[in-house]
C-alpha cells in the first residue's frame, strides 16, 4: 500500500507487471527453436523415409502436429499473450488485472496446455482436426486458461487511465474474442467416458468439415493475423519512433478484416462435397478480404515515412518491417489461391505448404522476432541489444532461408498439380501417383535445407539474447552507413 | 450526426459487444443452412454405420495422423475420376465424426481404396511401403502387427456415437464385442455381421489368422472405404446439392 500510496495516480513503470511477460518472452524463443526443429525434422522425413524410424511416437504422422501446434500455439501464442500483457499496460497506463497472481495462472496454464497437446500427439491422442488436434479434456483445460487470459487483459482495459482504447488492442480484443468462440464451436465433442481420452465430434462429414474450416481458416485469421497485427501497431511505431501512418485507416481495415475473415472458411473446401453457394461465398469474402490485409500492410509500412533511412542502421526495424512485406505478399497469394480455378491446381499441393510458411515465417515469426529484439533489452534492464550485428545475421539467414523454402514449395506444388491433370496423347493419365512423389524428392530437400537456416537463425538469436539478458555488449563496428553530403548526422545523446 | 470511432474507443464493452456480433455473422450465414437445408447430403442407398472393426480401424487412423497426407475427398475432375474413381459425395460421410477429407496429398486419396488391393498387399504395404512401391515415402508401421487389439469397450464407442446422431441400433450395440471378434476371425459368423453391416470385409486381414491385431482393423477400415454407396442406381438428379 505503501509503494502505490507514493507512486501516485499514474503508475511508475516498475509497477507493471513486468516478469510475467519475461517469462513469455522466454518461453517464445524456447517454443520457437522447439517448433522450428520439430518443422526441420519433418522436412527431412519426407524427403528421407528412413527417418521415420518405424516407431509410432516418431512417424510424420504424429509429428506433424508437434510442429504446427509447437510454432502456431506455443511460439505464435506466447509472443501474444507475452506482448499483450506488456502492451495493454503501456498503452492503458494501468497495472495488469489481477496482478501477477492472474498473469502468472495464465503463463503455467497455458504452457500446461501446450505440454499436454504435444505429448497427447506423440502418443497418438487427437482428435484429427488440423490445428485443433488435442482431444476434449485439453481442450476443456485451455477454455479455462482462455477465460483467464481475457478476464486479465479486459480487466486491464476498463481499469485503464487513458480515455482511448489504442488501436493495438482492439486487435487483441478481437483476437482473444473470437478465438474463444472458435475454440469452443468447433471442438463440441461427446467424450466416450470422463476416464478415457477419446471422444466423437458433434458434427460429421460435411457439416463437420465447414465447422473446421470455419475455425481453421480463422485461427489464421485472428490467431496469426488480428493478434500479430496487434503486435505491428505497437511495435513498430516504437522502433521506428514514428505515429501510426493513419488512424482512419486502421479503424476502417479493423472492422472490414474482423468481419471480412470468418466468412472466408470454405475456401478450404473448393469442389468438396460442400454445397457450391457455400464454396462461391467463402470465394467472394477471401478476395474482398485482400483490400482489408492490404490496407493494414499499408498502415504499416507507412509508418516508416520520414524514418526510412532507419531500415539500414537498425535490423530490429527491418525485421518488422520485412514482416509486413511479407504479409502483404501473402495475403495477395491467400485471395489468388481462394479463387476456385486456382484452387483446383493449388489444392492438396504443396503450393498451400509454401503459402503456410510464406506467413508463418515471414510474417509471423519475423514480426514475432523484432517485437523479442525490442523488448528483451527493456525488460531485463540492459542498455542495448548484445550485438546488433548478430541480428543482422540472424535476418539475412533466415530470409535466405525463407526464400529456399517458399520457391521449393512453389516448383513442387504447381508441378505436382500439373503431373495429376496430366493426359497423354491417347487420352491416359500420364503419371501415377508415386511418378509424382518421386518427382518432389529434390524440392524436398531444398525445403529441408531452407528450414535449417530458418533454424540456425533463431540460434544465432537464443545466444544474443542470452549475452542481452547477461547485460553484456558486444564491442563491434556500429551500424552506421556513410551519410549523402549535407545531410544532418544525429545529434549525441 | 456523424459517425465517431472516439465514442466506441472509450467505451470497453460497447467495443466488446460490436467485435462479437461483427465475427459472429459469417459463420451463422454459412454454417447454419447446412444442418437445414434437405439438399446438402444427397438421398443415396447404401450408407450405413462402421462396424465395430472399422470403427477400431478408423480410429487407429486417426491416431496415426494418417489424414496428415491422405485425402479422403475425390474432386469432380476428369483426372481425379480416372484415377480415384466416382467423385466424393457428401452422403458418404454423413456418419464421419469427425470427417476426414484432409487438406493434403502428400500420398494418393483413400476415398474410395476399398476393394482396390487386397488384404495381404495393404498389411505388407503398411509394415514396408517401400517393399512394395519403392519410390513411397510414406513411414512404415510394423508395430499394428505385433499389437493385440484392445476394444473391450467398444460398446460405449457404438452409444456415444448414437447420441450425436449415427443410427446404431441396440442390436448393433449388444453384439458390438460378438461382430468385432466374428469380422476378423477366419470361421466366424460372418453371415450375422453382413447383415448388420453390408459389404463389410470379412475374414482375417493380417495373415495371422490366430491374432486379432491393430493390422486386421486398420485394413478393415481401408477396404470399406468407398464402397458402401451403390452407384449403378444412382440417377443425376440424386447428387444435385
Amino acid at each position: 500500500m505503501a509503494v502505490a500510496a507514493t507512486a501516485g495516480v499514474v503508475p511508475a513503470r516498475r509497477d507493471y507487471v513486468e516478469d510475467v511477460v519475461q517469462a513469455f518472452v522466454v518461453a517464445t524463443v524456447f517454443w520457437g527453436v522447439v517448433g522450428f526443429l520439430m518443422g526441420t525434422i519433418i522436412a527431412f522425413q519426407l524427403a528421407y523415409p528412413v527417418l521415420n524410424l518405424d516407431l509410432e511416437w516418431t512417424s510424420f504422422g504424429r509429428l506433424r502436429p508437434v510442429h504446427t501446434s509447437a510454432v502456431i500455439f506455443a511460439f505464435g501464442g506466447n509472443a501474444l499473450l507475452g506482448t499483450s500483457f506488456y502492451v495493454v499496460q503501456r498503452t492503458c497506463r494501468a497495472r495488469l488485472f489481477g496482478g501477477e497472481q492472474l498473469g502468472w495462472f495464465v503463463f503455467w496454464g497455458y504452457q500446461l496446455f501446450i505440454v499436454l497437446a504435444a505429448t497427447g500427439y506423440v502418443t497418438g491422442i487427437t482428435q484429427s482436426r488440423e490445428y485443433a488436434e488435442p482431444e476434449w479434456f485439453v481442450d476443456l483445460w485451455l477454455t479455462i486458461v482462455w477465460v483467464a487470459y481475457l478476464v486479465a487483459f479486459f480487466g486491464t482495459v476498463l481499469k485503464r487511465e487513458e480515455p482511448h482504447i489504442y488501436v493495438a488492442n482492439w486487435f487483441y480484443l478481437a483476437f482473444i474474442v473470437t478465438i474463444a468462440m472458435l475454440h469452443i464451436v468447433n471442438n463440441l465433442a461427446l467424450p466416450v467416458s470422463f476416464m478415457g481420452t477419446k471422444s466423437y465430434s458433434l458434427f460429421a462429414g460435411v457439416q463437420d468439415a465447414l465447422t473446421q474450416w470455419w475455425y481453421g481458416h480463422n485461427a489464421v485469421g485472428f490467431f496469426l493475423t488480428a493478434g500479430f497485427l496487434a503486435m505491428m501497431y505497437y511495435f513498430v511505431p516504437k522502433q521506428a519512433e514514428r505515429p501510426v501512418y493513419s488512424y482512419r485507416l486502421s479503424i476502417i481495415h479493423f472492422w472490414a478484416l474482423i468481419f471480412l475473415y470468418i466468412w472466408a472458411g470454405p475456401h478450404h473446401l473448393h469442389y468438396t462435397a460442400l454445397p457450391d453457394w457455400a464454396q462461391v461465398l467463402g470465394m467472394t469474402f477471401s478476395i474482398m478480404l485482400w483490400m482489408p490485409s492490404w490496407g493494414g500492410m499499408i498502415n504499416g509500412l507507412m509508418t516508416l515515412s520520414g524514418a526510412w533511412d532507419k531500415l539500414r542502421t537498425d535490423p530490429v526495424l527491418r525485421f518488422l518491417v520485412v514482416s509486413v512485406a511479407f504479409y502483404g505478399m501473402s495475403t495477395f497469394e491467400g485471395p489468388l489461391m481462394s479463387i476456385r480455378q486456382v484452387n483446383a491446381l493449388s489444392h492438396y499441393t504443396d503450393w498451400t505448404v509454401g503459402h503456410v510458411h510464406s506467413g508463418a515465417l515471414g510474417w509471423v515469426a519475423f514480426v514475432t522476432f523484432g517485437a523479442v529484439y525490442y523488448l528483451v533489452p527493456r525488460l531485463w534492464g540492459a542498455q542495448r541489444l548484445y550485438s546488433l550485428r548478430l541480428v543482422e545475421w540472424h535476418f539475412w539467414v533466415a530470409t535466405l532461408g525463407i526464400v529456399l523454402y517458399i520457391t521449393a514449395m512453389w516448383v513442387s506444388g504447381i508441378m505436382q498439380g500439373l503431373m495429376w491433370r496430366s493426359f497423354d496423347h491417347l487420352g491416359f493419365l500420364q503419371f501415377s501417383f508415386i511418378e509424382t512423389v518421386e518427382a518432389m524428392h529434390p524440392y524436398y530437400v531444398i525445403r529441408a535445407f531452407g528450414g535449417v537456416l530458418f533454424l540456425l537463425g533463431a540460434l544465432i538469436m537464443v545466444y544474443n539474447l542470452i549475452r542481452t539478458m547477461r547485460g553484456e555488449i558486444r564491442e563491434e563496428e556500429a551500424m552506421v552507413v556513410t551519410l549523402p553530403a549535407g545531410a544532418r548526422a544525429a545529434p549525441a545523446e | 450526426m456523424t459517425l465517431d470511432h472516439g465514442f466506441v474507443e472509450k467505451r470497453g464493452f460497447l467495443l466488446l459487444l460490436l467485435i462479437l456480433v461483427t465475427v459472429s455473422i459469417g459463420g451463422i450465414v454459412q454454417i447454419a443452412p447446412l444442418f437445414s437445408i434437405e439438399s446438402t447430403i444427397e438421398r443415396v442407398q447404401g450408407m450405413r454405420p462402421y462396424s465395430p472393426l472399422e470403427l477400431v480401424g478408423r480410429n487407429i487412423y486417426i491416431r496415426e495422423g494418417c489424414y496428415n497426407c491422405h485425402s479422403q475427398m475425390i474432386r469432380p475432375f476428369r483426372d481425379e475420376v480416372e484415377r480415384y474413381g466416382h467423385f466424393s459425395l457428401a452422403a458418404e460421410s454423413m456418419y464421419d465424426h469427425p470427417f476426414q477429407w484432409g487438406s493434403k496429398r502428400t500420398g494418393p486419396d483413400l476415398a474410395r481404396v476399398g476393394g482396390k488391393y487386397s488384404n495381404d498387399w495393404q498389411t505388407v504395404h503398411l509394415v514396408n511401403p517401400r517393399s512394395v512401391v519403392p519410390e513411397s515415402i510414406m513411414p512404415g508401421y510394423p508395430f499394428l502387427l505385433e499389437r493385440d487389439l484392445r476394444a473391450a469397450d467398444i460398446a460405449a464407442h457404438l452409444r456415444t456415437l448414437r447420441a450425436v446422431g449415427v443410427p446404431y441400433t441396440e442390436e448393433m450395440i449388444e453384439q458390438a464385442v460378438a461382430d468385432l471378434h466374428a469380422q476378423a476371425a477366419p470361421e466366424g459368423d460372418h453371415d450375422s455381421v453382413l447383415e448388420r453391416y453390408p459389404k463389410a470385409s470379412v475374414g482375417d486381414h493380417d495373415g495371422q489368422p490366430e491374432r486379432l491385431t491393430e493390422m486386421d482393423a486398420l485394413v478393415a477400415y481401408l477396404q470399406i472405404l468407398g464402397r458402401m454407396v451403390d452407384f449403378t442406381a444412382i440417377r443425376a438428379e440424386d447428387l444435385r446439392q
